[in-house]
């Protein structure tokens, strides 16, 4: 019998005038900051205001109900104030880019909450875990401060066509002479960003269904899923060229679907059939059990079984699969910017840097390769992550 | 340790363990589980190894094979079978021994089975892997077991695929499975606590018959003592991997000495006391001439009218498959009957769980049998028991709280180490009276019980029947006690109704049902529940034999 005793008593907090220091500092950081977006105009100083303050209590109240130590606060205010330090110290570069700067104190913050929520499973992670998420995390804050961190900006022509590596250009120049190392760095921010959004949008349509599917059963269960057999029939990358072409000049009430959308959108759809598939499977596992007859035999809807009783129990083989399908639909995502009809220049993408830049490889410069090692990385990474998530969730253990 | 033996003195000592110590593994930490532990079996004695779960009893019977199950390790002590050291043995040393000179038999024979050959050909296996026999002369020997075991058609049987036999054959072709290279030792782990009352009588006399015609050493696991009573020669009491108390079957039945043994002798000796005044004319609920059935052809239910009473306690009983819990399903409504009505305090019920409203969803509850899948495990204690009182009446907030609190008192959990436990963190105990103070959140009249003791420890399912007993006597629910023990129909019922293949063959007082003359099938029923009398068996089948 395991009996945790977490929630008995909360372990002290480190001396309350250092947390309410650090808490001040954070808070003076973010109004000077946000000062220097809005200058002048007040309406949207108020509003934005406002805005901080609403996030910071969300914060908070997670916060509170967090299981968490000493060292976890510590943790959670040592990063943050981390990232502060260093952006004091580089202040030009971020203020005049506070909106990334926001961003990244953001993804600091939310990374610490996560890391001490789940410390007591992290600190059993196995090596190629670790590896897996100092990757993924390495990206992500690539991904949240690229305008920072990179020399120039995305669409900046900088110097001449093909400049070797070294000097001003650090990964030299691309066929229009924008600099490597910059279109390499908001690569990552617009392929990592459009494939998460698509994988979300993916596993809400798609989760939605299968459960859906699994709870109703009978005849919504049969259309939703011959549908799906119908989209999986044909293969993905044809079809989601094919739906592109049609598309693309198409409009809805006289506006122009944005191709960037049209790209989510129909990626999205596509994978969303794998995605039921699964929630469909572990949907039905689900629906069985006896906690969900004593729901139904209590007259609960249809949506609390669903969001109440089914999805919690869900959750683990789909984070998983959300992982796995995260990048397929960044692989797929690139493969169709090589193909010409994904995301569309000037947006800098690594599947089309490759494609632009492919006749260096003739001659024998390994430059192109680049963004495709950059894709192959975060895969290996985010591969090992899930793996690791999976093995924990499925209860499997090490013997023999 | 006693060196006596009661009519097993037909040899030398067998196994010996001495001062065996085993660890388990739970989160990350090693954890003593069995804590030096002493045996003796000499040649052609049944021992009894009982315990409740979590005595070390299976760990034990398995540690007789030189093993340890994954996530458990052997630390200390020494176990020698048949002058062989098995903690210092190899591997492959090991590997000779198991299976021909000792064998196991699960507890669930139809997991232990590879459903994907015939049975004979998976009793062979073993044999002829062994080079004890060739295929054919096993295939004959195989035959002359499932006669001697009692198996319908013994020699077609095994051409037959393990799910085309039914548990108890199933349980018995195992036991042949374990025969087939004349083992010295066999470990029987709870081979008939998956079955019911009838089967259960042939497989243990099918046991007890061929371990003494080959003089086979056994030791059997189970945790009932009036079974092991039947089968053991001597009897070890386990108690969280302790030795509590050991000693020859008939004197330690006769005369225990511990506590605890006490406690488990008596614990079929609850009764009910006292019961409510009945209205004849106004029952709770009136099921009238209901049959159902799954989709197919075949009637689930036939024909069944029953009556529930206010303040009083319906005991359903039966075997597997006679259609008691169709018939739960089909009150409440899960599984819409075919024919036949339901009335409810006076009102007729619709027939279908959508068309009923929650106000008469309400006024009936239901507990079910396995209380770790009745309850969703990413919910807390509080929420669980929360819910039903946000839905029905409308609590919210502290009013809700509140309730929840009296609740867990009333079920004797104190709410303050429990209210925000999630069930992966209770026993199985206090998982089902979680699920009793779910039901009871609602303010029904009617408690639909389904089985809701089989699944745990006699000492703790005395405890739960004990808890529903005085929520009865204080809040006048009524119950419906669907079971197929009738130790626990003795204890709670006011009334029985007996069913075989969907329909009923009995009903009355408890008094009128359990008191002669019976049906022809209440009588097997009754005589199949086994005594703590050790000669209760083979006085039976004597019986059972001259009748016949």
């Amino acid at each position: 019998m395991t009996v945790t005793t977490m929630e008995g008593a909360l372990p002290a907090r480190p001396s309350p005038w250092a947390s309410r220091i650090s808490v001040a500092a954070v808070y003076l950081f973010v109004v000077v900051l946000f000062l220097q977006i809005v200058r002048d105009d007040t309406l949207a100083a108020i509003l934005g205001l406002l805005l901080i303050h609403g996030y910071s209590v969300i914060v908070l109240l997670y916060w509170r109900n967090l299981e968490r130590s000493a060292a976890g606060d510590k943790a959670i205010v040592t990063l943050t104030l981390v990232y502060m330090l260093l952006a004091v110290l580089f202040w030009d570069r971020f203020s005049a880019l506070p909106w990334s700067t926001f961003f990244g104190l953001f993804v600091v913050q939310a990374v610490a909450l996560l890391a001490v929520r789940f410390w007591k499973n992290l600190r059993k992670a196995p090596p190629t875990a670790w590896f897996g998420m100092v990757v993924v995390l390495f990206y992500v804050m690539i991904a949240a401060t690229a305008p920072i961190v990179a020399p120039f900006t995305e669409t900046e022509i900088v110097g001449a066509e093909y400049e070797p590596w070294g000097g001003q250009f650090l990964l030299g120049t691309d066929n229009l002479g924008r600099d490597w190392l910059t279109r390499l760095i908001y690569g990552a921010r617009n392929t990592i960003g459009i494939a998460f959004v698509t994988t979300c949008l993916a596993f809400l349509i798609g989760g939605l269904g299968g459960f859906l599917s699994a709870a109703l059963g009978g005849w919504v269960d049969q259309i939703l899923g011959r549908a799906v057999d119908v989209l999986m029939a044909i293969p993905s990358l044809i079809f989601a060229l094919l739906l592109l072409s049609i598309f693309t000049n198409y409009s809805v009430f006289g506006l122009k679907i944005h191709p960037m959308v049209l790209l989510v959108v129909i990626i999205a759809v596509l994978d969303s059939t794998r995605v039921f598939r699964l929630a469909r499977a572990v949907g039905m596992n689900i629906v069985v059990m006896d906690y969900v007859e004593v729901a139904r035999l209590r007259g609960e809807g249809l949506w609390w079984v669903i969001t109440r009783e089914v999805m919690p129990n869900a959750m683990p083989p789909l984070v998983a699969e959300f992982g796995l399908r995260f990048c397929f639909v960044f692989l797929f995502l690139s493969a169709l910017s090589f193909l010409g009809l994904g995301i569309q220049p000037p947006t800098a993408d690594w599947g089309s840097m490759v494609r632009d830049n492919a006749t260096l490889i003739t001659f024998g410069d390994i430059t192109p390769l680049l963004p495709a090692g950059a894709i192959a990385l975060l895969t290996v990474g985010v591969n090992f992550v899930v793996d690791w998530f999976l093995h924990q969730t499925s209860g499997l253990r090490d013997d023999h | 340790m006693t060196t006596e033996t009661g009519r097993g003195a037909k040899g030398d000592i067998l196994l010996t363990m001495r001062g065996l110590k085993i660890e388990g593994q739970a989160d990350d930490q090693w954890h003593v589980i069995v804590h030096d532990i002493d045996l003796d079996l000499r040649r052609g004695e049944v021992l009894g190894l009982i315990g409740e779960s979590g005595a070390g009893k299976s760990t034990i019977g398995i540690a007789a094979m030189g093993f340890a199950r994954p996530g458990c390790r052997i630390t200390g002590g020494s176990i020698v079978f048949d002058g062989i050291d098995l903690r210092a043995a190899s591997e492959e040393e090991k590997r000779k021994l198991r299976g021909a000179r000792i064998a196991y038999v699960a507890q669930s024979a139809a997991a232990s089975f590879n459903p994907a050959h015939k049975l004979i050909d998976q009793y062979t296996e073993m044999p002829v892997q062994h080079g004890v026999m060739r295929k054919a002369e096993a295939e004959a020997e195989a035959k002359v077991l499932y006669r001697r075991l009692q198996l319908p058609e013994p020699e077609t049987i095994g051409f037959r695929y393990p799910h085309q036999v039914s548990g108890g054959q199933l349980q018995r072709a195992m036991t042949a499975m374990a025969m087939s290279c004349r083992p010295d030792l066999i470990v029987f782990d709870e081979p008939t606590t998956a079955l019911d009352v009838t089967t259960q009588i042939e497989v243990l006399a099918a046991i007890k018959d061929v371990v003494r015609e080959f003089n086979t050493a056994a030791i059997y696991i189970t945790h009932d003592l009036a079974v092991v009573a039947q089968m053991a020669d001597r009897i070890m009491v386990l108690q969280y991997g302790h030795l509590v108390e050991e000693g020859i079957a008939r004197e330690m039945i006769a005369a225990p000495k511990e506590d605890y043994t006490r406690r488990l002798l008596a614990v079929r000796s609850f009764r009910k006391q006292g019961q409510a005044e009945i209205d004849r004319d106004k029952p709770l609920l009136r099921v009238e001439n209901l049959s159902a059935s799954y989709g197919g052809t075949v009637m689930v239910l036939k024909n069944v009218s029953m009556e529930i009473h206010k303040a009083r306690t319906v005991a359903v009983v039966g075997e597997s498959g006679s259609g008691k819990s169709t018939l739960a399903r089909a009150i409440t409504g899960l599984l819409p009957p075919l024919e036949g009505r339901v009335f409810y305090g006076g009102e007729e019920m619709p027939p279908a769980l959508k068309q009923r409203t929650p106000e008469q969803l309400r006024r009936m509850q239901m507990i079910y049998q396995m209380p770790d899948t009745a309850l969703n495990p990413r919910q807390r204690v509080r929420d669980i028991i929360g819910r039903p009182l946000e839905f029905y009446l409308g609590m919210r907030g502290l009013d809700r709280e509140e309730r929840v609190r009296e609740l867990l008192t009333m079920i004797e959990l104190e709410p303050d180490e429990f209210i925000h436990r999630l069930p992966g963190e209770l026993s199985g105990g206090q998982m089902q009276r979680v699920c009793i103070a779910r039901a009871l959140a609602a303010e029904p009249e009617l408690i639909i019980c389904d089985e809701v003791t089989s699944a745990l420890d006699q000492l703790v399912a005395e405890e739960i029947l004990k808890l529903l007993q005085r929520l009865q006597d204080e809040l006048q629910v009524s119950y419906m006690f669907i079971t197929h023990d009738l130790a626990t129909v003795r204890a709670i019922s006011d009334e029985i109704v007996v069913m075989l293949q969907g329909e009923i063959v009995e009903q009355g007082t408890k008094d009128e049902v359990l008191s002669p003359p019976h049906h022809e099938y209440t009588e097997l029923l009754l005589s199949s529940v086994p005594e703590m009398d050790p000669d209760w068996l083979d006085n039976l089948l004597a019986k059972r034999a001259a009748a016949s």
